[in-house]
């Protein structure tokens, strides 16, 4: 065994209520490295954390620290930091209306004889652990007075302060600048030269060049494999992410591509539309009965335009035109009354209406469209909800059932009735294969290149090449949070899509 | 390292209200000068008339740091009323003995409600008003009539004073000493327990980092809901404590009392720069937040034709004022 | 199979209040045979059952208002009673014109019953604006009208109760010319049939179900959820109005104090009883109105048995105390894990 092994994680295998989530993975991590974890949604990157710092149990596989035999099972966050263990999530886990050095030192200050907390004692050593990390911040200031930089410095310095050997970074970088990812960097060399071992989760490839000695790739919850950086091309590491080998279904697009004749009518057409913090000011057009595909990696920004369309977090910038005319969109009813749908990517926060029935989860979009004196009768709502029941072969026991206790699957299909119901021009599909089985994903994609050849005006957002390859037209290519280029159909292929969402390097 | 000390918005919530207390105090010492609103016993008497509240308003202000609340106090403070004039006066128990039973009154609420909603994970609202109800209907249960108490031992408590070296000049010249009961000692002596305790103990710390964020502080290895059960073990026994100094005043026990006390504490702890959303308030502030109450009460007293319902009217209206201001505060925080 | 046909019935929507319906209605047939004997006196219909019923009449009204605003921000209004209040007083105050008692109106009834009533849709458009625009916890707005309210309603009435001695304003709370059902009886159904018609007739239930339930998947299917939040709360207030004006016709004045006075806590304690959840979402309003007679028949049977108004509440806290506990997730995880515990054990002796 390697000497200056920190962790080791040998045959890690979890499953969910029957789905596996990890299937026989391996990880190591040496002392004084930056080690990035990479992979596509589902790919198990944070299943195999939480497996680590003890929020989820795992079935099989071991875990080993600092090269002792000795076998340890973390079964809480908390018994994890004890171990050495500690994370740095994108949502910074503390607390908004402490100081700094209280955040640093809560559930450990510095105490005199009495057992009072020594302010003085804590805001010393506060000083001092800030100073040596050169983290420029006063320890008696408000949390939420600091930057977020700050504050995950913050979390990362109480975390060196444990003693921790192993860092994680669960997406630290998410809402930084690139002043402030280049600080957070400073800061992550020095402690690798301190011997600590860095977990780095990112979705930036820049990031990972930038710092990291090593790469980790996982997809659908198996190990790739681990890479030296300088030893694996951008494209490689994209083509390793999002991964090849997955062409065994029909080519469904064939049937459809002789009949394809692309009117030139835009339905949608945006110019420097953008939403501060979340998309930089875009141009996009759409036309009739087109399938235009958004890629680009996880948090590049492909939810975040279409919402800023929809008007799910309203446009600060730019002008959008639908069927030619100016359109003002201050809500989602706004954009529904001009034609548009929009099937959100968290399907369980912001798409089903839990308790609601199958029947009343179709009805919902047209009849808030419709307003609330309108409404639908009984019969047109179950006519409604059976047409999509039957059409999109949605398996539930009744029309009646709660949508809760349908599959993923199926869940999904009941919102994409939803939007049919309301028979819009343009639809907006974010993820709608994600978590959901072949053969309902198959369906899915064939459902969308009916529409469009019946002229609706279609954008897909996936994390999957091959199914955008085998559905969409026309792409647009975004990266940290811009869009940086098209490629138009004659252009589409795997290699160019990875080249360009990868983007710097030209290998 | 230079630093310039930022005004907190919370920190100048707190200004707002002292320097609201400053104002009305001295507004009334200029309108109000022939009402005696200059005399050093007036001042003191803000403190007389509302020990049972401070009392009271600190222990709302532990839950409501938590992010918690709690409207049984008005009951609990009528239940140990009753319970200490019934027991005195109908059973013959010593006055010693009947404090006891009204601590261990509000224990006993404090930790059914601690347990129901921290284990239980019960909204603290529901389960308090069941609480206020509870509280209220035990008292009638126990005497719908009011019950003086004549016990000798608790009369010489209530009528025991402590005179101070100042004081002021009545109309033949002599000088009277301005006084307070004990009460107000022991009241201040809690407000500054509690206020250190917040301040300088990892229980204190505790509370502040649950209620700034729940989840953080579980993350950060926190014991969070042992320590939200023991705040409200502590808020119901300073219900109980804010009673015991209540039946001080009022020396009588009946179904009637001290109702509305729960939104005189809520408003206090409010007017103080508590937050509602949890995570901020000390004890001082709701020190400030019970004598702006008092003041209020003093100056509708001394205007003489106002109903006394003006101060509820009056107290509501501030408490709405702060809400709104903590929300707009709140959201503009999100912006940015 | 009988099991599961067992399970079917009890997880049912109605199982719950008619299920405690029954049980007091069966303890007072047993405490009091002639509970269900109906007579009719002095041309009225007498009896202990029409004496529930006519009296939870206010109570159903507050009950169909606060089912609404549960459902819709998953919090309850504990201002009603003291709106009632609010709204007794106006109505008393303009009709009385400022005396203390009256024998004839000095101003429209018409006139008054408005005013009261755009009153009361004031008091709840200020709750609604505090909990639906600024986010404030539905009981915590509201408890700032729930003491505020009474010492307004003496504001109106100048601190005195103001009594209207006409014969027509006690007919709300008493009878009209000569029908044998007492007039709040009927407030109580119209006002139920008027509710369940607009639920029926529009898409407001559905829209308060889907705020209630997701607030985010609501709003991208395009629904308001402020202004559905915003208008429950005035409903509330609305409905809370009229009981306000039922219940000060009984007493032919208002009386500040009084009116209303624990009715907050029977209300909110009808909506638990009728199946709704508190933290919001689907709602049953007929599970209200039938937890409201169950409230209201629990109440006789206790004053039966010679427990004092100023008493009760203690019962009812209990029973609400019960109730959220046994809607708690915590219990309902427990009761799992203990089912589960027990099919397990099951199981291995199956196998053995």
């Amino acid at each position: 065994m390697e000497q200056n092994i920190v962790l080791e994680m040998r045959d890690i295998s979890k499953n969910f209520t029957g789905v596996r989530a990890l299937s026989h993975v391996d990880f190591t991590l040496r002392k004084g490295e930056i080690h990035a974890l990479m992979g596509e949604n589902g790919a198990g990157k944070s299943t195999l954390i939480k497996v680590l710092t003890g929020v989820h149990e795992f079935e099989s596989g071991s875990i080993h620290m600092n090269g002792e035999n000795k076998e340890i099972i973390n079964h809480s966050p908390q018994e994890a930091q004890a171990n050495g263990i500690s994370t740095v999530y994108q949502e910074v886990n503390l607390c908004p209306n402490l100081t700094v050095a209280e955040n640093l030192f809560i559930g450990r200050e510095p105490r005199n004889k009495l057992g009072m907390i020594n302010w003085k004692e804590m805001n010393a050593r506060s000083a001092k652990l800030l100073e040596s990390l050169n983290i420029n911040v006063p320890p008696t200031q408000m949390l939420d007075e600091c930057s977020v930089a700050i504050q995950q410095m913050i979390a990362i310095a109480r975390a060196v302060d444990m003693k921790c050997k192993v860092l994680i970074l669960d997406e630290p970088t998410s809402s930084l600048d690139d002043e402030e990812v280049e600080k957070l960097f400073v800061l992550m060399r020095r402690l690798r030269e301190e011997g600590v071992g860095i977990v780095f989760v990112t979705h930036f490839l820049e990031q990972v060049y930038a710092v990291c000695d090593r790469i980790t790739v996982l997809r659908n919850g198996e190990l790739v494999g681990e890479y030296e950086t300088k030893d694996l091309p951008r494209v490689m590491l994209v083509a390793k992410m999002m991964g090849k080998d997955f062409d065994d279904l029909a080519d469904i697009k064939g049937d459809h591509k002789d009949k394809k004749a692309f009117s030139d009518t835009p339905v949608i057409e945006a110019s420097g539309l953008g939403h501060k913090g979340t998309i930089k000011p875009f141009d996009l057009k759409i036309n009739k009965g087109e399938v235009i595909g958004l890629t680009g990696l996880l948090g590049s920004g492909r939810s975040e335009l279409v919402r800023s369309i929809y008007g799910a977090d309203k446009a600060d910038s730019g002008t959008l035109k639908v069927n030619g005319k100016e359109a003002k969109i201050g809500s989602p009813l706004d954009a529904m009354k001009l034609g548009m749908a929009y099937l959100p990517e968290d399907r369980k926060a912001e798409g089903i209406i839990a308790d609601l029935s199958v029947r009343e989860n179709i009805i919902i979009a047209l009849q808030a469209k419709k307003g609330m004196f309108h409404p639908l009768s009984r019969k047109e709502m179950e006519e409604a909800a059976d047409k999509y029941i039957e059409m999109l072969q949605i398996k539930t026991a009744s029309r009646e059932t709660p949508i809760k206790s349908l599959s993923g699957g199926n869940q999904q299909k009941v919102i994409l009735g939803r939007w049919l119901l309301t028979n819009p021009e343009y639809l907006i599909l974010d993820e709608p294969t994600r978590g959901i089985d072949i053969g309902t994903k198959t369906e899915i994609q064939k459902i969308v290149l009916d529409l469009a050849d019946q002229g609706m005006a279609v954008t897909f957002i996936s994390s999957e090449v091959e199914e955008m390859l085998r559905t969409c037209s026309r792409m647009a290519v975004l990266r940290d949070g811009e869009k940086v280029g098209e490629l138009e159909e004659s252009e589409l292929s795997q290699a160019n899509i990875m080249k360009a969402i990868a983007g710097g390097d030209e290998k | 390292m230079k630093q310039k000390k930022k005004m907190t918005s919370t920190g100048f919530l707190l200004l707002i209200t002292i320097v609201l207390f400053f104002v009305m105090y001295a507004a009334g010492m200029v309108i109000f000068a022939d009402k005696g609103f200059a005399k050093p016993q007036m001042f003191l008497n803000l403190f007389v008339s509302n020990a049972g509240l401070l009392v009271i308003s600190c222990g709302l202000t532990i839950v409501m740091i938590t992010g918690g609340i709690d409207i049984s106090v008005g009951s609990v403070t009528a239940l140990v009323c009753m319970v200490m004039a019934d027991l005195m006066e109908n059973k013959g128990v010593s006055a010693y003995v009947a404090v006891l039973a009204a601590l261990l009154i509000g224990l006993a609420f404090g930790i059914v409600q601690g347990f129901l909603v921290t284990y239980m994970g019960i909204q603290p609202f529901i389960v308090t008003l069941a609480g206020m109800f509870f509280g209220r209907g035990m008292t009638a249960i126990i005497s719908t009539d009011m019950i003086s108490i004549k016990n000798e031992v608790f009369l010489k408590w209530a009528n025991y004073r402590f005179y101070m070296p100042f004081g002021s000049t009545n109309k033949k010249g002599k000088f009277i000493p301005a006084y307070i009961p004990p009460t107000v000692v022991i009241a201040i002596i809690v407000v500054l327990i509690i206020a250190v305790l917040l301040k300088y103990f990892k229980f204190g710390r505790k509370l502040y980092a649950i209620g700034g964020n729940r989840q953080s502080a579980l993350m950060m290895g926190l014991d969070v809901k042992k320590t939200m059960f023991r705040a409200y073990v502590l808020d119901g026994f300073l219900a109980g404590l804010g009673g015991f100094l209540f039946c001080l005043n009022s020396c009588a026990g009946f179904v009637e009392q001290a109702k509305g006390l729960e939104m005189d504490a809520i408003s206090s702890a409010v007017i103080g720069g508590t937050l509602l959303s949890g995570g901020v308030g000390t004890p001082i502030g709701s020190m400030f937040g019970v004598l702006i109450k008092g003041t209020i009460s003093s100056l509708i007293t001394a205007q003489g034709t106002l109903s006394s319902w003006w101060v509820r009217i009056v107290l509501s209206a501030l408490l709405c004022f702060f809400i709104v201001i903590q929300s707009v505060l709140a959201s503009a925080k999100k912006k940015k | 199979m009988s099991n599961s046909k067992l399970k079917k019935i009890t997880s049912a929507r109605l199982f719950l209040p008619i299920v405690c319906l029954i049980a007091v209605l069966l303890i007072n047939v047993i405490k009091t045979p002639d509970f269900f004997n109906i007579t009719i006196r002095n041309g009225v219909l007498y009896g202990y059952v029409i004496d529930v019923i006519n009296r939870a009449s206010e109570l159903v009204i507050l009950a169909v208002g606060m089912t609404l605003v549960t459902a819709a921000s998953g919090g309850q209004d504990i201002s009603v009673g003291a709106v009632m209040a609010v709204a007794a007083a106006v109505c008393c105050q303009i009709l009385s014109g400022g005396a203390s008692s009256v024998t004839a109106y000095q101003n429209s009834l018409v006139l008054a019953v408005i005013a009261a009533l755009l009153a009361s849709a004031l008091c709840g458009a200020f709750n609604g604006l505090l909990v639906a625009k600024l986010n404030i916890q539905p009981m915590v707005a509201t408890l700032i009208l729930y003491t505020a309210g009474r010492g307004i309603a003496q504001l109106v009435t100048n601190g005195q109760i103001t009594y209207i001695r006409v014969e027509s304003f006690q007919m709300a709370g008493g009878y009209i010319g000569k029908s044998p059902v007492p007039t709040p009886v009927l407030f109580a159904i119209v006002t139920v049939v008027i509710v369940a018609i607009i639920l029926k007739k529009t898409a407001l239930g559905l829209y308060i179900e889907s705020v209630g339930i997701n607030g985010k998947a609501a709003r991208l299917v395009g629904l308001n959820s402020t202004m559905i939040k915003f208008l429950t709360y005035v409903i509330c207030g609305v409905l809370a109005g009229i009981a306000g004006l039922v219940a000060s016709s009984r007493i032919y004045s208002a009386d500040a104090n009084n009116i209303g006075l624990n009715l907050e806590m029977d209300a909110i304690l009808a909506v638990a009883l009728g199946g709704n959840f508190l933290g919001g979402g689907k709602f049953s309003l007929i599970g209200s109105v039938i937890g409201a007679y169950t409230i209201q028949a629990l109440t006789t049977t206790l004053y039966a048995m010679n427990v004092k108004a100023d008493q009760l509440p203690v019962y009812k806290a209990i029973v609400v105390i019960i109730i959220v506990t046994l809607q708690s997730d915590v219990f309902k995880k427990f009761v799992e894990s203990h089912r589960s515990k027990k099919v397990s054990v099951a199981a291995e002796g199956g196998q053995k």
